[in-house]
């Protein structure tokens, strides 16, 4: 366990790990050392370079500088199999086996006993049962793969690639999509793993499960390590500031001057009430005013994009009522919220944002074009007049209305769909990560365009990542940890300290 | 800058696009298309000397380039249908099938007609309109296993590719009928004007549809799912029922196009009829353009992908040519216009001039 004596050569040791993309470093020196028995759990946030360092470690990617030893003798591994070989297995989140064959076929796929030159299934059942029971699983292991849960299957895996001779086991976000009785399995299946020596690489966004399974902790930020600790070392506000690479200070920061007091007097504009969908948002309550911006705050996996998608209706709610100025409302479809006056940018720009083939001019007219219908078609003078309007209102960058948005660049993408919104005139603006893969110019532009727009009344909803931005444009922030809402920060508690800390809070 | 000064130079722009100079360098789809139909059409002139005579026979003009138009008018209507299909990044392998439905259950009512039946929906007028809906039907199921069922378009109308023309079979109860009712088969043989009636027929329906997508915002919206379906979702399009309408929308022209090709013979096979249509359709609006990845979709080009096709068709049975290469010859001559049209092909074969010059 974690009284592993540093004497001891430990099971898997990383030095000075180095990978290069043509345009970015992804990692950088980094170290990293897995002894038998500990779970070591790699956090950070997005890019931080923890999937680089899996890749490396299994051979996906070549490595581009140090050294990779293996019960201290260095490897080379040059492919996924060639690493499981060496006894370095990888479970993802996709279960990577057959749906359509038995649990005993795939567990032993590959490597059947095997009895006068033909597979013995008799005995292949035997032994997968045996192997399942030693990990606690009881189940019937001729039935089909796809008729157990997902836990189930998970568990599948590890059985699969522990019973490979595996030494080093990686699970990449195992849990998350478990509920909690299955977390509680899969880790009694960790825990005696670690009794037999097996040493553990655990990816997770869930903190909460970060502390109760593992022993050690590795943060990883922008591809360098930050840290590595003993998990009862390390209070939770150290590593998320370690994560968000922010230095906890003493004193205040400065929030935005023309910030909340006159603007919080705004009628409610939306209200949820117990808002919540089964496996990916625990319930929560919420209320938005006129001419507020309300910060959604939280790592990655925290259920903030989770809470937009069901107050936009893309996911449907299971509970829960919403209350559109004070009328109860049922928003089922991206459509339906549109028609109550919502708009949504979404996070991922390219694959849920932008139309890529399309003009600017078309992209900037889509929402309101179909909120109006087939048959009353915008005259193309009017297209062009609102197109030219938005490219000038928000200095989008693009030498004429009839470019293809894709050959734009993310700043100016993310312009195009907030014009898209801006031309239907919304009430409620839910902006996911607006600011996330732009430039520092463009950067400032949005937030400029963010206030102006709270100043016009609109309702908004911002989910970010940068704290500092957060800060400065809300005028009440809302934590989510865990797929819940922890707590609500009102104006004047709002600064990075106080929001990190909520983060972390226990 | 105003709208009105964006206007003349975009306008500046689209007419730079058409200059000699430009041909080399990408967005120029109409003109080479156009240039691939005329080469076909002036190598179809060396081989057969007659090709261009037009002559009027009793009231119908005859002649190859008649004939051209004449048997491209049930593909253009397919082609039609199948463009908005593919713009929405689907595809519509039943067709064919469902030009046998809709020939047989045409045949079938009228045979009914003839033998004396009395009820109004026997009635020619009525008979059409019937298989009209049909074609709808038939696109409706694949509309709805493709938009609603997120069934794989390939997968889902090749179900009704093979089982229609098991349906086609048991509506004519496994014979090939035949009719004689004048009014039916105007659709596939009648001459207006001494032009043959399908033409008329293909032509109306590239034009209503042209100004169905064109004049309202429904062109936009196809082209919008076809790009990337989640975020038009997320615009608030409805993107099913865009789906929707375009494989019903190919099913009644595969509808009209049954009742041409059972028009023409006056009976119904529905073991040949529509036979292997799909794939010239396809191939006919990959001519014209327009990606199999969906979006963009131009269905003008789609038609002149169809008379590319039956030029080239015509030529091969007027030339001396033996018949058993026509299959060939059809498919290195639609390479080749391919390659003609892909830009990265023009710069790779003028490359080394340009370089020089």
């Amino acid at each position: 366990m974690s009284t592993n004596g540093q004497e001891k050569t430990p099971l898997l040791e990383a030095q000075g790990l180095t990978k290069i993309f043509p345009s970015t470093v992804a990692l950088s020196n980094v170290d990293f050392t897995l002894h038998a028995g500990d779970v070591h759990a790699l956090v950070g946030e997005n890019g931080a370079g923890k999937s680089t360092l899996i890749k490396l470690i299994t051979g996906v990617y070549p490595k581009d500088g140090g050294t990779i030893l293996l019960e201290g003798k260095e490897i080379e591994p040059r492919s996924p199999r060639h690493a499981q070989e060496l006894g370095i297995s990888t479970v993802y989140q996709e279960v990577n086996l057959i749906p359509t064959m038995s649990v005993a076929e795939n567990i032993f796929l590959g490597r059947q006993p095997m009895r006068y030159g033909m597979i013995d299934t008799r005995a292949t059942n035997r032994q997968a049962k045996q192997l399942l029971k030693d990990f606690g699983v009881d189940i019937d292991v001729t039935r089909n793969l796809s008729s157990f849960s997902v836990a189930i299957q998970q568990i599948i895996a590890i059985v699969r690639g522990v019973d490979l001779s595996a030494k080093v086991l990686i699970l990449d976000e195992p849990t998350s999509s478990l509920d909690r009785q299955e977390v509680d399995m899969l880790f009694s299946v960790i825990r005696s793993l670690k009794e037999r020596g097996i040493g553990i690489i655990l990816i997770t966004h869930f903190l909460d499960q970060v502390y109760e399974i593992s022993d050690r902790i590795t943060v990883l930020r922008n591809g360098q390590k930050v840290g590595e600790h003993l998990v009862t070392e390390l209070p939770r506000v150290q590593l998320i500031t370690e994560m968000l690479g922010k230095e906890l200070t003493q004193t205040l920061d400065e929030k935005g001057t023309e910030a909340s007091a006159s603007r919080a007097a705004g009628k409610a504009y939306l209200r949820v009430q117990g808002y919540a969908r089964e496996g990916m948002v625990e319930p929560f309550d919420l209320e938005i005013r006129e001419g507020e911006i309300v910060g959604l705050a939280g790592l990655l996996g925290s259920g903030r994009t989770e809470v937009a998608h069901l107050i936009f209706g893309i996911d449907q709610h299971d509970q829960g009522e919403a209350y559109v100025r004070g009328e109860q409302t049922r928003i089922t479809s991206p459509r339906k919220a549109i028609q109550h006056g919502f708009g949504l940018c979404p996070e991922d720009r390219k694959v849920e944002g932008i139309i890529g083939d399309l003009s600017v001019r078309e992209n900037i007219i889509l929402a309101l074009q179909a909120k109006m219908g087939w048959f009353n078609y915008l005259s193309r003078q009017k297209q062009n007049a609102l197109a030219d309007d938005m490219i000038k209102a928000l200095s989008i960058a693009t030498p004429n209305a009839e470019k293809p948005v894709k050959e734009l660049s993310g700043g100016n993408q993310q312009k195009v769909i907030l014009a898209r919104w801006l031309i239907s005139n919304p009430d409620f603006l839910i902006l996911d990560e607006p600011t996330r893969g732009i430039d520092v110019g463009a950067h400032a532009e949005i937030i400029q365009i963010i206030k102006r727009l709270a100043k016009e009344g609109k309702a908004m909803l911002i989910i970010s990542s940068e704290l500092a931005e957060v800060v400065d444009y809300s005028d009440r922030v809302v934590i989510m940890r865990d797929r819940k809402k922890l707590r609500e920060l009102e104006s004047d508690d709002i600064n990075e300290n106080t929001i990190m800390q909520a983060i972390a809070a226990d | 800058m105003n709208s009105a000064g964006k206007e003349v130079s975009s306008d500046q722009n689209r007419r730079g696009n058409l200059k000699i100079g430009k041909l080399f360098s990408g967005d120029s789809r109409l003109l080479w298309t156009v240039l691939a139909l005329v080469i076909i059409l002036l190598v179809d002139r060396l081989i057969s000397a007659n090709f261009f005579d037009v002559r009027l026979v009793n009231d119908r003009l005859v002649g190859s380039l008649i004939n051209i138009l004449d048997n491209s008018a049930p593909y253009a209507l397919l082609a039609v249908g199948m463009t908005l299909v593919i713009a929405t990044k689907g595809i519509d392998l039943s067709v064919g099938a469902v030009m046998a439905i809709c020939a047989a259950v045409a045949v079938v009512m009228i045979r009914n007609y003839e033998a004396g039946a009395t009820e109004f929906y026997y009635q020619p007028g009525f008979v059409m309109l019937i298989t009209i809906i049909i074609g709808a039907i038939c696109g409706l199921w694949n509309g709805i296993l493709v938009a609603f069922l997120d069934l794989q378009p390939i997968i889902a109308t090749l179900i009704l590719m093979v089982a229609g023309r098991g349906v086609a079979q048991m509506i004519t109860g496994g014979q090939s009928p035949t009719f004689t009712n004048e009014t039916l088969a105007f659709i596939g043989r009648g001459v207006v004007f001494g032009v043959p009636f399908p033409i008329y027929l293909a032509l109306a329906a590239l034009i209503l549809v042209m100004l169905l997508v064109r004049r309202t915002a429904l062109g936009l919206l196809i082209e919008s799912v076809g790009v990337n379906d989640r975020a038009s979702y997320y615009a608030g399009i409805q993107a099913r029922m865009i789906k929707l309408f375009v494989y019903m929308l190919s099913g009644v022209c595969a509808a009209i196009a049954g009742m041409i090709v059972a028009g023409e013979v006056k009976s119904a096979d529905p073991h040949t009829a529509g036979l292997f249509t799909e794939l010239d359709a396809i191939l006919a609006v990959v001519i014209g353009g327009t990606a199999l990845s969906g979006g963009r979709f131009y269905l003008g080009l789609s038609v002149m992908g169809v008379l590319i096709i039956q030029s080239l068709l015509v030529g091969l049975y007027v030339s001396s040519l033996h018949p058993t290469t026509n299959l060939v010859v059809k498919a290195i001559v639609v390479l080749a216009v391919l390659l003609l049209q892909s830009p990265e092909f023009r710069r790779f074969i003028t490359g080394p001039f340009r370089r020089t010059a």
